[in-house]
């Protein structure tokens, strides 16, 4: 079991050879120091410097950034609440359709979501900028961070929240003291997933965002819709240097503070 | 009272951000298209009362739907979009299955980066990585030239803005969500049964077509529904790698919008495309449930 039989070595190599080639070979064109991006002449960072000068990228960059630390803030607060009202709301009016409406998004096309928030925006005559934008990435991503929080809600021991009550907390300290602490690590990645769907939608951006707000990924679409450029490539490896890093660093966090947990219940048996 | 607040905001704010838009989509697919702003009529005027809402609702007609039945680009880009969704989730399938096997098999101490490895490209970019795709599948691009340098072929191929390249851009894009419910499903899958397997008589291929892709069926379900869905509804793929031949419904809505400023008939395409949709949630959703019953 332990050793791996050629075939298996074979199509892990194949698979992750077919994830990682494309991103590879973006990222070694980034310096290519020729404007014809298919044709390699030589080592240059000069792509990188005429990022830095263009000022509409630099513009959509602080937008996208905007919105997606708001967004993803909002969303998080909201989608912690949703899922504490669905793990331990109890029975209230309307929970089917509640449950429904945190469960829709996460299918829905994005076209249907950007054109329905759109006409919306239009109906109540709120103008289209980083307000509307912000307002659509919280709608969507506080789903899926409510449904990382309630996983985590589920699995966690709920006499503790009720030994806390009867110590004299109250629910809100309860909260505050004893369940955020434990459902912490998941509220994080709620939001850091939350984060990046807000950095990487277009689609939804497209629909709701009007002419004073442009967001990265709207203007990488148009830009791109005329063909692969060496200032694209540039882009696409600096956000992909900053998701890589992101994520390991995160997972490396998380992997500490279980560990810690770990010998931290081990240290409470052994005093018990 | 407190419990009340906690629920109503998260409560509004979801009526009012995605099922009240989702009810002005269904009424101005009832609409007529006019030279106005906004680019439809009726709208409902409710200073006018109770006579408004009426006016309102008398001028509400199925025209727009109609119109979407008898114009034969919508029935084609719904049909082509139900088919290049089965036909790339197969293929998604096809590919993802041994990588999560093979991972599933790995050693025990690989498995953790192995999955990180799966999952870094889903954090990144999606346009970015549909991108990607564009230097390598063009015509003087990299498979070309790697093609041409190795002899295999004398002329350069066509694949950007055609059907492959649409195929295999879902192919890479969905990748993961392939291979995360088969890896999980494996990964719980007991050894021993497959060597019981073999002890009694089974062929390495018979004990995996007999025991191991059985076993493994929730994960596979789950896998293509995951797929399945959201490329039904796609956009960027076929607009970025798709050529003026592919049909999707996603694109046909975009342009419906954008281009044409039909708001109307964007919403009807809408409507009809959450209809489609409805039958593959409603069968992931059973099988969901039914796999949560079956572990407890």
């Amino acid at each position: 079991m332990n050793r791996l039989s050629w075939f298996n070595t074979v199509s892990l190599t194949l698979g992750f050879a077919f994830l990682y080639i494309p991103m590879v070979i973006l990222i070694i064109f980034s310096f290519n120091e020729s404007k014809l991006v298919t044709v390699w002449a030589g080592f240059s960072t000069k792509w990188y410097g005429e990022l830095m000068q263009n000022q509409a990228f630099l513009d959509a960059a602080w937008v996208t950034l905007r919105v997606a630390v708001f967004s993803s803030t909002l969303a998080t607060i909201l989608g912690t609440m949703a899922a504490y009202v669905m793990v331990r709301g109890g029975r209230f009016f309307g929970r089917t359709l509640f449950s429904g409406m945190i469960y829709a998004p996460l299918v829905m096309p994005e076209v249907i979501t950007g054109l329905s928030l759109l006409l919306l925006f239009i109906g109540i005559g709120l103008d289209r900028g980083i307000l509307t934008i912000v307002l659509a990435h919280t709608t969507f991503s506080m789903c899926y961070v409510s449904v990382v929080v309630s996983s985590r809600l589920v699995t966690f021991d709920r006499s503790l929240e009720e030994a806390a009550l009867d110590l004299g907390c109250s629910p809100a300290q309860a909260f505050r003291l004893v369940t955020l602490p434990i459902i912490a690590p998941a509220v994080i990645s709620g939001w850091l997933l939350a984060f990046t769907l807000s950095l990487d939608d277009l689609v939804i951006a497209s629909f709701t965002s009007g002419p004073s707000a442009t967001t990265l990924p709207i203007k990488i679409f148009s830009a791109v819709r005329l063909g692969v450029s060496p200032e694209i490539n540039a882009l696409s490896t600096i956000m992909i240097a900053v998701v890589t890093v992101g994520v390991i660093s995160a997972s490396l966090v998380s992997k500490r503070a279980m560990v810690r947990q770990r010998q931290e219940e081990q240290a409470a048996a052994r005093t018990e | 009272m407190r419990r009340a607040v906690l629920i109503a905001i998260p409560y509004v704010w979801l009526l009012a951000l995605f099922l009240v838009p989702f009810f002005i989509v269904l009424k101005i697919s009832l609409s007529d298209i006019a030279l106005a702003i906004p680019p439809y009529t009726p709208t409902l005027d409710l200073s006018q009362g109770w006579a408004g809402i009426k006016e309102f609702v008398s001028q509400l007609d199925f025209e727009n739907f109609v119109w979407l039945t008898e114009d034969d680009l919508y029935w084609k880009a719904y049909l082509s979009s139900v088919k290049i969704a089965l036909i790339a989730t197969s293929l998604t399938l096809l590919v993802g299955y041994p990588i999560a096997y093979g991972m599933a098999r790995a050693p025990e101490e690989w498995r953790p980066t192995l999955m990180m490895l799966v999952i870094l490209p889903f954090w990144t970019s999606f346009l970015i990585r549909v991108y990607a795709w564009m230097g390598i599948l063009s015509n003087e691009g990299y498979l070309n030239q790697f093609l041409l340098w190795t002899g295999i072929i004398s002329t350069p191929l066509t694949i950007l803005n055609t059907q492959t390249a649409v195929y295999i851009g879902i192919v890479y894009t969905y990748l993961p969500f392939m291979i995360l419910p088969i890896y999980a499903a494996l990964d719980r899958l007991d050894g021993s049964l497959i060597e019981a397997a073999e002890d009694l008589g089974c062929s390495r291929m018979q004990a995996f077509w007999l025991v191991t892709i059985p076993l493994s069926r929730p994960g596979i379900i789950a896998g293509c529904f995951l797929v399945m869905i959201p490329v039904i509804g796609e956009f960027v793929i076929p607009s970025l790698l798709g050529g003026s031949g592919t049909l999707m419904i996603g694109k046909v809505l975009w342009e419906e919008f954008f281009s044409n400023r039909d708001w109307p008939v964007a919403s009807a395409v809408a409507v009809i495309l959450l209809l489609i949709l409805v039958i593959p949630i409603v069968l992931f959703q059973r099988n969901q449930q039914k796999q949560a019953e079956a572990e407890q």
